[in-house]
């Protein structure tokens, strides 16, 4: 099971990936730090208003960082390089690290459960489960549906993708493309917020838990194939799953090279994905 | 409608309008017509937004719009439907339909685009048909007659079209013909922007032909039809040869 719980965390960041890169074309490195920051702000906030309010303020606060970052970095650049983007974002996500570790430390922490403590378990058909589990998967799937309902059913979802599809025509139908990008950084952030409250009671979060973070996520986005959070689901329960099993047949300090294995056996492989078609793939940017 | 004074623009160092003035009055069709890399595409992309103007004023309905972003030149009424159609091929055909009327929803018109979205499948019958298909699988001259109808969605004033002839098949473009014909008569104003001359001059009211970035001549669609070095230059066909046969 706990390798559904990595699954679900991996595929928010690999949708929070997603979102950014069809709204600009950029992969947005930075995209660990948001669940870490999701994370710490919620267990800093929940010691002083109940935890529902915490998480709530977590996922504004990050937000907003989300929107600064792309107000403050991004946006005044004109027709920035795909190298100059990656710089960028890597030197983003180690600003807000060091910015971590300066304000809550180096040591690690953690929300209490939502339901329960962490010896509760639940009988699902034969197996024991963690509520906290059944938490994050359901909050991921939640997350899921919302998002791909804003996207295909909301006039400001089809603005984005018509952004990402072709910048200049949504410009001439009166889209202020700038403030999607802002948008798609603020969606973004939010979500990789929520996935950080949800399984930070299993996983804990310290200032250094995003990269790892961004790694896997990304992994899983490429898994999926860019820009498809549908297959980044099903991508990020394969990846979490794997690694669980791979303690099985290999010491467990082999777990984080996995991906990163499979990050590679991918790129060469097959770089539109597996579940991405190669339609789609000639459809993008590169 | 739009008076344009004295305009220059360009990419980077290169200059490629060159002191353009030119006017379109409400009602009228209007084309422009010239070679390859005459900077007809560029001036329509002044015009629009998506280039930056140098210097020189562009009035649209008397009021400057030369140093708009596109986004808000559309909201004043002056659309452009751009060279190699730009459809938003991930997307649906209707969906594409209602992006062209966001400035519509954003005016506070969103009632009425139910409305326009019926006139637009009157005019093009085919993209009701195609309704529910992604636009990146439609045919070049369907593709086209989207982005003929995503224009229109917002009710423009003017409208401006970068060779919509490009690439098609002669029916198709006698289809697209007979669409600008049709918008001008329910009093729709048109800049057209042609390599196909013969066929741009048979339905404009004036013509302007740009050469290397200038206006070098300016006149009624008939009588540049039967100009000389209009028809030498433009529509194939050297008179002064003819005569010596």
């Amino acid at each position: 099971m706990a390798g559904v719980t990595y699954g679900t965390i991996y595929a928010i960041v690999a949708i929070g990936f997603n979102i950014i890169y069809n709204a600009t074309g950029i992969i947005n490195f930075a995209q660990g730090e948001f669940v870490m920051l999701g994370g710490m702000t919620a267990v800093t906030l929940s010691r002083f208003v109940p935890l529902p309010v915490a998480i709530l303020g977590a996922v504004v606060l990050t937000t907003i960082v989300g929107a600064v970052i792309e107000i403050v970095f991004i946006r005044w650049l004109h027709r920035p390089s795909v190298l100059r983007m990656v710089i960028i974002t890597i030197g983003i996500s180690i600003l807000i690290r060091e910015i971590a570790l300066h304000v809550w430390g180096e040591s690690v922490r953690s929300l209490p459960y939502f339901t329960g403590t962490s010896v509760t378990s639940i009988r699902l058909g034969g197996v024991y489960i963690s509520p906290q589990v059944l938490w994050a998967v359901g909050v991921g799937a939640v997350a899921v549906a919302l998002l791909s309902a804003f996207f295909n059913l909301t006039m400001l979802g089809r603005q984005m993708r018509a952004c990402s599809a072709n910048r200049d025509a949504a410009r001439l139908c009166g889209i202020n493309a700038g403030n999607m990008v802002t948008l798609s950084f603020m969606i973004s952030a939010a979500i990789g917020a929520i996935g950080g409250c949800v399984v930070c009671p299993i996983t804990y979060v310290h200032y250094d838990s995003g990269t790892p973070l961004a790694i896997k996520g990304f992994t899983v986005a490429i898994l999926g194939g860019l820009g498809n959070s549908t297959a980044a689901v099903g991508a990020g329960m394969i990846l979490g799953i794997l690694e669980s099993f791979s303690i099985w047949v290999l010491p467990a300090a082999y777990k984080e090279a996995i991906s990163i294995a499979i990050l590679l056996l991918i790129l060469f492989v097959r770089p539109s994905g597996i579940f991405g078609s190669a339609e789609a793939a000639r459809l993008k940017e590169f | 409608m739009l008076r344009i004074k004295n305009l220059e623009s360009g990419y980077g160092r290169l200059k490629v309008l060159k002191k353009v003035t030119m006017h379109i009055r409400s009602g009228e069709i209007v084309t422009i017509i010239g070679a390859n890399g005459a900077g007809k595409t560029s001036l329509l992309k002044t015009i629009a937004g998506l280039l930056p103007a140098r210097s020189g004023e562009i009035l649209f309905d008397t009021k400057d719009i030369g140093n708009l972003p596109p986004e808000k030149v559309v909201f004043r009424g002056c659309s452009l439907v751009p060279e190699g159609r730009q459809v938003f091929a991930p997307m649906t055909v209707r969906e594409n339909i209602l992006l062209g009327a966001y400035t519509q929803y954003r005016n506070g018109k969103g009632g009425a685009v139910r409305d326009d979205i019926e006139r637009v499948y009157g005019i093009f019958p085919r993209l009701r048909e195609r309704e529910r298909q992604l636009a990146g699988t439609l045919s070049g001259g369907e593709q086209q007659m989207l982005a003929i109808a995503r224009a229109l969605m917002a009710r423009p004033k003017l409208i401006m079209m970068d060779e919509p002839s490009m690439g098609l098949a002669p029916l198709v473009i006698r289809d697209i013909f007979a669409v600008i014909t049709r918008l001008r008569k329910e009093g729709g104003t048109v800049l057209l922007v042609e390599q196909n001359a013969r066929a741009a001059l048979g339905i404009a009211d004036r013509g302007y032909v740009l050469e290397t970035g200038r206006i070098i001549m300016e006149g009624e669609a008939e009588e540049l039809l039967s100009n000389r070095e209009v028809q030498r230059a433009y529509l194939g066909r050297d008179l002064d040869a003819e005569g010596k046969m």
